[in-house]
């Protein structure tokens, strides 16, 4: 028998194609997506899954693997070939592989399972498998010629930062690539980067050119440090100091000295106020003013943690990934929640993530593809790929996707803002963490490929039209598996028998292991064996292996004594483990390859080195424009309310996400028999408790051209509102802070951001809110070339609306007493009570949060739902459609239909219930009609059906629809 | 009397694991999670128990297709224990992702080396769906399904559909009582989406063996075992039961 260790290796191709059309998901799916383009005369499109298979195999074992793991005996068939097979040139169709060190995680798999195959068949000293790719063909039937195909390829079938496109027929034959690429090997060489001897024009042409994204004042601070070493930093070192000085890391616009001057808070007057580090001023202050003891971590670690009950706490954070969402939206929408999860990981000695929120701004679908700027993705594909980047990524670590929110803004379009957040469950008694000198650093989880580099500095910066090509580098595809398999391994680990087997431990996101083990050692000082670090691939230099951010990795601390149980706890969970150096507590961070040293900074340069530069604000209110009166009727500008992307019905997203996994789901994300909007969402973490927590969120960026100030106050009581709806309590509620801004490098952006912090403040200190955590991201801008804006007709420079996310998490005693938003019984009265918009009253809108929430608690509330954008009209057209049920209105004593109010809640309530301060609004009744009088005239008057209709179409199957002209 | 002892798969990317627990404890049996590398190495522990359940998630990422590697792995490793638990009168449960493995693995009728074929696909929705539906038992034979006529419970997967290779493979499954759950309407009738959730043959959402003993289905029971689950709790003040848990229960009533 040979041995088939010593065979030589032969390449075998693995074809699997649906047998018929309507087991082709894949196909169909495309063929929508190529219609939505414009392209109504493709007749079909066909997908066939390529398997590539390399090893010491023959025609008839690759012919067992296809029919017993590759193919499906009912909807699929396939076909095996020695090598790359011929393509048939008169069906012109579109090959889509993977750039070479792309995350294929199905090729990985498979190689396991081929694997184990021939082992089980006791095959496995016959064959030999050792390498596997995918790739995906589509055979395109109606298309008009190459141009056509490739276009669509483009557009629907492939993205080019991570794949490549190879097309046939038409008389074209691209040259399919290498099965298997090999990148060079790259021999060591340590290089250093001659910075004493720069002038500031120099450092700032270094810190473009080499991505480090630096200030001036900062790169003169790295080279007078230097200086003062005499030598030259190695490009490591340049690297560690511009990641942990990146925005993204440090926020140096939020903690800033800044000088405000303009307008005053709440009043006309104009005003002067320094606050010598904003974020600690304002966010920061509310939290220590607050001081509630059942804040257990608060912006210390990964996540900010509450109490839950005696026994556990309830960590939360919600982080942006905007920019990679923007140039590959499934991968980067993906790693974002992957990274949020592993933060959640990360918090203490690890929590359990419980439930995942995600909220999008992004521009409208319809936008006009010809408007489209250069190096700028569609919005509807924009928002495909992040939802199912989101879904794919949750759905498969088995957490819930329980809450979130879709605003729509034209200046979305090339910056849009993709936030993850991800809750945990954790024991109050693996809150505290810290390394120990002589601890082992201990780097688990997935390898480390070239994929994610200059993440941290690339998210820092303003988006041009050259980014996509420039930093494709920064995108990456994630494996969500490999991520469950460490959050199992970990929690074994937190929980073993001998009790927590690592004294901390951190997620390895931006930064890489630069970051991961810079912020770990900072107190202790830290060396690490780059060589040590399992790699994908052969060829990666020493800088690259330090500061890849290659995902589903985490850094622990791990005592000597420990070690051995900790690697075998991992090694039973299929997670690799590897000891790549030690914590020292010499206060140094010393990184070898090779045995040489690569870089050696002092961890108090590295986080306290950052030169400070004052910045000065600025505001003024723009003159008050008078409102433009709407022409539409009400019914008219109802339904247009209703029917609005930003008010439409999400059903086409939530529903692709798993909301219940886990089991807890309380209240979901579609309330009543009509699947209405919840207004946060409601969950029992212990699943033998009735005890539980409302998620809600907060996000009204529309408010920000006027003023940021009256944007954050009315996030954060949006926030509170919506928890409050479900049950919520406002004496156990936290929020956390999510910042997105445009450039703040003039007075009066920065001015835009101060105010909004400020008005987090004064709201959040007013309802008696802990901020737990936040985050910001900054340099939401795209710019163009003047030509091309010309052409387009627009700025060369797009900045994003101000846009402040606030996420609410509130503790539920008993999440039997939970209501929700759909009408429930005719008969039932309808009230309003709200605080009025004119003044920023927040002591009485303090007020009527709580009276709500008391008597929902009290069981005198029916049902509840958040009066938000379109006024009371809109929420109760949405109570109507949720419940199936009509309602009475007499407009008389009631606001204006569609006027915004601040703080205002619907509520159903009892027929003889007596509420002095509510306005009456009228009664639920059983014939599915909305009727609205004034003064014994009628102002509205229309079907449930109708109103569902205008609700549901817009995005009922997803971004497609017709273009605005 | 001693309790009902239930092994609960554990594998790579299994999510519904933590619920599925749940279920059976409230059902008064004693679960006890086993990963799948452990009973490969050691299938014995399948003697000390009575039920063996796989449970819902994304085993291997449901790479190449839902289940298939799991199915897979447990095929060439543990098809004779599995078929031996059988035939001593023991119960095998298999939802969501568990359900296309056992179909995968032959536990269920239609399995690859039978002459009739039964596979679930894609949806006809082409996407994954998260929705409550009403499921009919259509069987009096089956372990799991002894004490009530309808249960609601959720789906929540992108290949959920279950297809035939002919007409005559589906009379088979009928004629022969493989047909456990359908998917019906408000009326209780079979209907259209979204009634049945994925555009399964029939209406189909669950299958049973010969014996009764296995149960493969679509739709997770284990996520409907407490009132406040339902979707429509708030409106139904008075119904204090959550019919998902009867199949755990009925299934424990059966060992005792």
């Amino acid at each position: 028998m040979a041995i088939a260790s010593t065979q030589t290796q032969t390449l075998w191709q693995v074809l699997v194609t649906p047998r018929d059309q309507g087991s082709d998901a894949i196909g169909r799916g495309v063929l929508g997506d190529v219609h939505r383009l414009g392209l109504g005369h493709v007749r079909s499109v066909r997908s066939t899954t390529i398997y590539l298979l390399a090893g010491a195999l023959d025609a008839q074992i690759v012919d067992r693997i296809a029919a017993d793991l590759l193919t499906d005996p009912v909807t699929q068939e396939c076909a095996c070939a020695p090598s790359l097979t011929r393509r048939d040139e008169n069906q012109p169709a579109v090959e889509v592989h993977y750039q070479p060190g792309v995350m294929d995680t199905v090729a990985l798999s498979t190689r396991d399972a081929i694997r184990e195959l021939l082992d089980a068949a006791g095959l496995s000293d016959t064959y030999r498998i050792d390498e596997v790719r995918t790739a995906r063909r589509y055979t395109v039937d109606g298309a008009t010629g190459a141009p056509e195909l490739e276009h669509l390829a483009r557009q629907v079938l492939a993205n080019e930062c991570i794949e490549s496109i190879y097309l046939c027929g038409f008389g074209r034959r691209d040259e399919l690539p290498s099965a298997f690429p090999q990148a060079p090997a790259a021999a060591f060489e340590l290089r250093t980067v001659p910075i004493r001897t720069l002038n500031a024009e120099a450092l700032a042409a270094l810190s473009r050119r080499a991505h480090l994204f630096l200030s001036v004042p900062e790169m003169e601070a790295v080279r007078d440090h230097f200086r003062r070493r005499d030598r030259d930093p190695t490009d490591l070192e340049l690297e560690t100091l511009a990641q942990t000085w990146s925005e993204h890391c440090v926020h140096k616009t939020l903690t800033a000295d800044v000088l405000y001057r303009g307008a005053g808070f709440g009043s006309d007057e104009t005003v002067q106020f320094r606050y010598d580090n904003l974020l600690s001023s304002t966010i920061a202050k509310v939290t220590r003013d607050l001081n509630r003891d059942w804040c257990l971590s608060v912006f210390e670690d990964n996540a900010g943690v509450v109490a839950f009950d005696d026994e556990y706490g309830v960590a939360f954070k919600v982080e942006t990934h905007n920019h990679p969402s923007a140039i590959e939206p499934y991968g980067g929408a993906a790693t974002g929640i992957g990274g949020c999860i592993r933060d959640i990981l990360g918090c203490g000695l690890g929590a359990k993530p419980i439930a995942s929120t995600d909220v999008f701004c992004f521009a409208p679908p319809d936008y006009p593809d010809s408007r489209l700027p250069r190096g700028v993705l569609h919005p509807r594909r924009v928002l495909k790929g992040v939802v199912g980047g989101v879904r794919d990524y949750g759905n498969r670590m088995g957490i819930p996707t329980v809450n979130g929110a879709i605003c729509f803004d034209d200046r979305y379009l090339a910056n849009p803002l993709v936030f993850c957040g991800s809750v945990g469950l954790i024991p109050r008694d693996r809150i505290a963490k810290a390394p120990r000198p002589g601890d082992r650093i201990v780097l688990v989880g997935g390898r480390t490929g070239r994929d994610g580099i200059h993440g941290a500095t690339f998210s820092s910066a303003e988006l041009t039209d050259t980014h996509a090509d420039e930093f494709s580098h920064a995108v990456q595809i994630g494996n969500p598996i490999e991520e469950k398999k460490v959050l199992d391994a970990l929690l074994r680990a937190r929980d073993h028998e001998e009790g927590c087997l690592f004294s901390a431990v951190t997620d390895c996101g931006a930064g890489g292991l630069s970051s991961a083990v810079g912020e770990m050692g900072e107190h202790l000082g830290a060396e690490v064996e780059l060589e040590n670090v399992p790699l994908k691939y052969a060829g990666l230099r020493y800088d690259e292996i330090w500061i890849s951010e290659a995902q589903e990795r985490m850094v622990l601390a791990v005592p000597d004594d420990n070690l051995p149980a900790l690697l075998s706890v991992f090694k039973e969970e299929e997670v690799e483990a590897t000891v790549i150096g030690e914590f020292t507590g010499n206060g140094r961070l010393r990184v070898c390859y090779q045995g040489t040293v690569v870089g050696e900074l002092e961890m108090d340069f590295l986080h306290n080195g950052l030169p400070r530069t004052p910045r000065r604000a600025e505001w003024s209110i723009p003159n008050p424009q008078s409102p433009i009166p709407n022409p539409q009727s009400p019914p008219d500008r109802l339904l247009a309310e209703l029917g609005s992307y930003n008010t439409a019905s999400k059903e086409w997203v939530i529903r692709q996400y798993d909301h219940e996994v886990q089991g807890g789901s309380v209240v979901k994300p579609l309330c009543g028999p009509g699947d209405g909007p919840a207004d946060a969402a409601v969950l029992r973490p212990r699943l033998e408790s009735h005890r539980g927590i409302a998620l809600g969120c907060g996000i009204t960026p529309h408010l920000s051209d006027v003023d940021p100030y009256r944007m954050a106050v009315a996030s954060v009581d949006e926030a509170l509102r919506n928890v409050v709806c479900v049950g919520g309590d406002p004496d156990r509620t936290a929020i956390l802070d999510n910042f997105c801004w445009g450039g703040v490098t003039d007075a009066r952006a920065l001015g835009g951001l101060v105010r909004a912090c400020q008005g987090a403040h004064d709201a959040a200190l007013a309802y008696g809110l802990p901020f737990i955590s936040g985050k910001d991201s900054l340099n939401n801008q795209f710019s163009q070339d003047p030509a091309e804006a010309r052409r387009l007709n627009m700025p060369e420079r797009i900045s994003i609306p101000g846009t402040l996310l606030i996420s609410a998490v509130s503790i539920i005693e008993d999440v039997r007493r939970c209501v929700t938003m759909d009408l429930k019984r005719p008969g039932n009265r309808l009230i309003l009570v709200r605080a009025p918009a004119d003044a920023v009253g927040l002591d009485r809108s303090r007020e009527l949060h709580h009276q709500v929430a008391r008597s929902i608690r009290d069981g005198r509330v029916i049902s509840a739902h958040d009066v938000s954008d379109g006024g009371w009209a809109v929420a109760i057209a949405e109570r109507c459609i949720a419940g199936d049920l009509g309602a009475t209105v007499a407009a008389d004593a009631a606001d204006e239909l569609f006027a915004p109010i601040l703080t205002g809640y619907c509520l159903e309530v009892g027929q003889d219930d007596d509420w002095p301060d509510a306005i009456a609004l009228g009664e639920v009744t059983t014939v599915q009609r909305l009727l609205v009088t004034h003064q014994n005239g009628t102002l509205i008057d229309l079907e449930v059906a109708a109103l569902r209709e205008a609700w549901r179409s817009p995005l009922r199957d997803g971004p497609g629809g017709t273009q605005r002209g | 009397m001693a309790k009902v002892r239930v092994i609960v798969l554990r594998a790579a990317g299994i999510n519904c694991d933590g619920e599925t627990v749940h279920a059976w404890r409230l059902a008064g049996a004693e679960p006890r999670l086993v990963h799948v590398n452990e009973l490969i190495r050691n299938p014995g522990q399948l003697n000390d128990a009575q039920v063996l359940t796989v449970p819902g998630g994304f085993s291997y990422g449901d790479d190449i297709a839902a289940g298939r590697i799991l199915a897979s792995r447990l095929a060439h490793r543990l098809s004779d224990a599995a078929r031996e638990f059988i035939a001593t009168g023991k119960l095998v449960l298999g939802i969501c992702n568990g359900f296309q493995v056992l179909v995968r693995m032959g536990l269920l009728p239609g399995g690859r080396r039978e002459a009739l074929r039964v596979s679930l696909a894609p949806n006809s929705s082409s996407r994954f769906e998260d929705r409550w539906v009403r499921l009919r038992v259509e069987t009096d034979r089956c372990a799991f399904l002894r004490r009530s006529r309808y249960i609601e419970a959720p789906v929540a997967h992108a290949e959920g559909r279950l297809v035939v290779d002919s007409e005559r493979a589906l009379t088979a499954l009928r004629e022969n009582g493989h047909v456990a759950l359908r998917y019906v309407d408000s009326r209780g009738e079979p209907g259209d989406y979204p009634a049945n959730p994925n555009g399964s043959a029939d209406g189909i959402a669950g299958l049973t063996d010969a014996t009764g003993q296995v149960l493969g289905l679509m739709p997770h029971p284990e996520r409907h075992v407490d009132r406040t689950q339902h979707p429509l709790w708030t409106r139904r003040p008075d119904v204090a039961t959550a019919d998902g848990l009867d199949v755990f229960r009925s299934g424990v009533e059966c060992l005792k």
